[in-house]
């Protein structure tokens, strides 16, 4: 019934592409480049030069912290999801069970459990105090990766697990009939077609990883976020700091969103 | 590990992470219910508003969905606080203190909207124009229609956006920790902190998450078969 009503209307028409030069945007970007000169002007910027090089080594240790907890968390999800689209029942069902718990409870306190319950509980048994791993098991960054990455693979596996299923079977088929082995297929044709389905999605899915990002600084890591706590301490400012960090998050964003449409718009496709 | 730490009475802490659960609850709900109110309307607007109110609303919903939750419940709560202060300054009333609950909601409230206003907008976008058009050509006024035709009829479209919202809400509760309100999150490190049995209280917060997140699941899965009775199943 759906179906038969969508070909009795007439397709939806996007209004036609309105330009950013119309009078009212115009006069928007006015008022705003007024509240922009204004922040810049009568508010406290002076302690911007102090604390810029610090600032960048956080944004550095902000960007290193996504893009690997991102590769590695992808490299995860892959298995996760395949697992749950043609995996035996108890791999299945595990999978399944950490998707479940991971996105169920909030990343913070899945961070607090590894880095101070885990933390707490490494520091008790000299052999992982005395081992080669202890130095950096010390520190809170491994704890804040592991979280962040885990994070991101339950997420991700679950759109991945999506993407696998809706590959079209005839082109599995096709691929069988061509003679491909097992590992082939799944080289040539499942993982790729796979990828390219949930690319608008893996796009979304990163956004949200450099947003979950801030949450390590609660663990002590210094990324972006707890540079900007930093200041917020030195100076007693309130605004000011945590306005330039939404601007920092903002752009950073406005990266990652420009360089997904890149990508996606690099696959050919047959057109909408 | 020792469970009588979870006792529901004093000397165990369970009593005490009941609580936090409680006003996490309360959080995630309220925040949820605001974000809702704040969607209805951003989606109208979106969609039947005006160019100046189209455009403010996609910088709203683009700022909200570009920055942290985290740095944005810190924004919103000192600047929303601030803000309060400042009005009643104006008014010549005397300065109040505002609940943690009041601002945690505003800020849950307002973080929802903005995703709200995009799974609405998506909702209304997909009713057939022609079921709005015989509500107008009865006569209905553009509220009623929104209460009689529109919000029915974009319900099937919405709720599965809408449901993952709401486990949304519930776990972005815990970033009010950051902020020193004792939600679930906090009190349990602050229990964790003061009998140095991290791990299991941990444990228990998580499971008490999760059986948020299940049993919103079971009930979810109710409502959306209920959303779709007499639509037919797609393929």
């Amino acid at each position: 019934m759906i179906k038969d009503e969508a070909t009795i209307m007439p397709a939806y028409k996007p209004p036609k592409a309105r330009s950013l030069l119309e009078p009212h945007r115009l006069f928007l970007m006015a008022v705003f480049a007024g509240i922009f000169a204004c922040a810049v002007i009568y508010m406290r910027w002076d302690w911007l030069p102090k604390y810029q090089d610090r600032l960048i080594s956080g944004i550095w240790q902000t960007l290193v912290l996504l893009v690997t907890t991102s590769f590695f968390g992808f490299l995860l999800a892959v298995p996760l999801g395949l697992v749950q689209v043609t995996g035996p029942r108890p791999l299945k069902w595990l999978a399944n069970g950490f998707c479940t718990i991971i996105r169920g409870t909030p990343l913070l306190l899945q961070l607090w459990l590894l880095y101070y319950g885990l933390g707490s509980i490494f520091a008790q048994f000299p052999e992982i105090r005395q081992s080669f791993m202890w130095p950096y098991l010390r520190q809170a960054w491994p704890y804040g990766f592991t979280a962040l990455l885990l994070s991101f693979a339950a997420y991700e596996g679950e759109v991945m697990r999506g993407a696998f299923a809706g590959v079209p079977r005839g082109e599995l088929e096709a691929a069988r009939a061509f003679g491909m082995g097992r590992f082939t297929l799944f080289r040539r044709i499942w993982l790729p077609r796979a990828i390219q389905r949930s690319l608008p999605v893996l796009n979304g899915e990163t956004v949200l990883q450099l947003k979950s990002t801030p949450l390590v600084a609660t663990i002590t890591v210094v990324d972006t976020y707890s540079v900007i706590s930093k200041v917020r301490q030195d100076t007693f400012l309130t605004y000011e700091p945590l306005l330039l960090l939404a601007l920092i998050y903002l752009v950073l964003t406005g990266i990652l969103v420009a360089g997904f449409r890149f990508l996606e718009n690099r696959i050919p496709s047959r057109g909408a | 590990m020792d469970l009588s730490l979870l006792a529901l009475s004093p000397p165990g802490w369970g009593g005490v992470l009941l609580a936090g659960l409680f006003s996490s609850l309360q959080l995630a709900i309220g925040g949820y219910l605001l974000g809702l109110v704040i969607g209805i309307g951003g989606a109208s607007g979106k969609l039947y508003g005006g160019p100046i109110v189209r455009d403010l609303l996609e910088v709203y919903t683009t700022l909200v969905r570009a920055i942290p939750e985290l740095v944005l419940i810190l924004l919103l709560y000192y600047a929303g606080t601030d803000l309060v202060n400042q009005l009643m300054h104006l008014l010549g009333l005397p300065s109040m203190d505002i609940s943690g609950l009041a601002a945690g909601i505003f800020v849950i409230g307002v973080v929802q909207g903005a995703y709200s206003t995009e799974v609405l907008r998506g909702a209304i976008k997909s009713i057939p124009a022609g079921q709005v058009e015989a509500a107008r050509a009865y006569g209905m006024s553009p509220l009623m229609t929104l209460r009689r035709v529109t919000l029915p009829a974009m319900l099937p479209h919405a709720v599965p956006g809408l449901s993952n919202l709401w486990l949304i809400a519930t776990k972005d509760t815990a970033l009010l920790a950051v902020v020193g309100f004792s939600e679930l999150t906090l009190v349990t490190r602050q229990a964790a902190g003061s009998t140095k049995h991290y791990m299991t209280f941990f444990l228990a917060a998580g499971a008490l998450y999760l059986t948020v997140t299940l049993v919103s699941n079971v009930i979810i899965g109710m409502i959306e078969k209920r959303s779709r009775r007499g639509m037919v199943r797609e393929a």
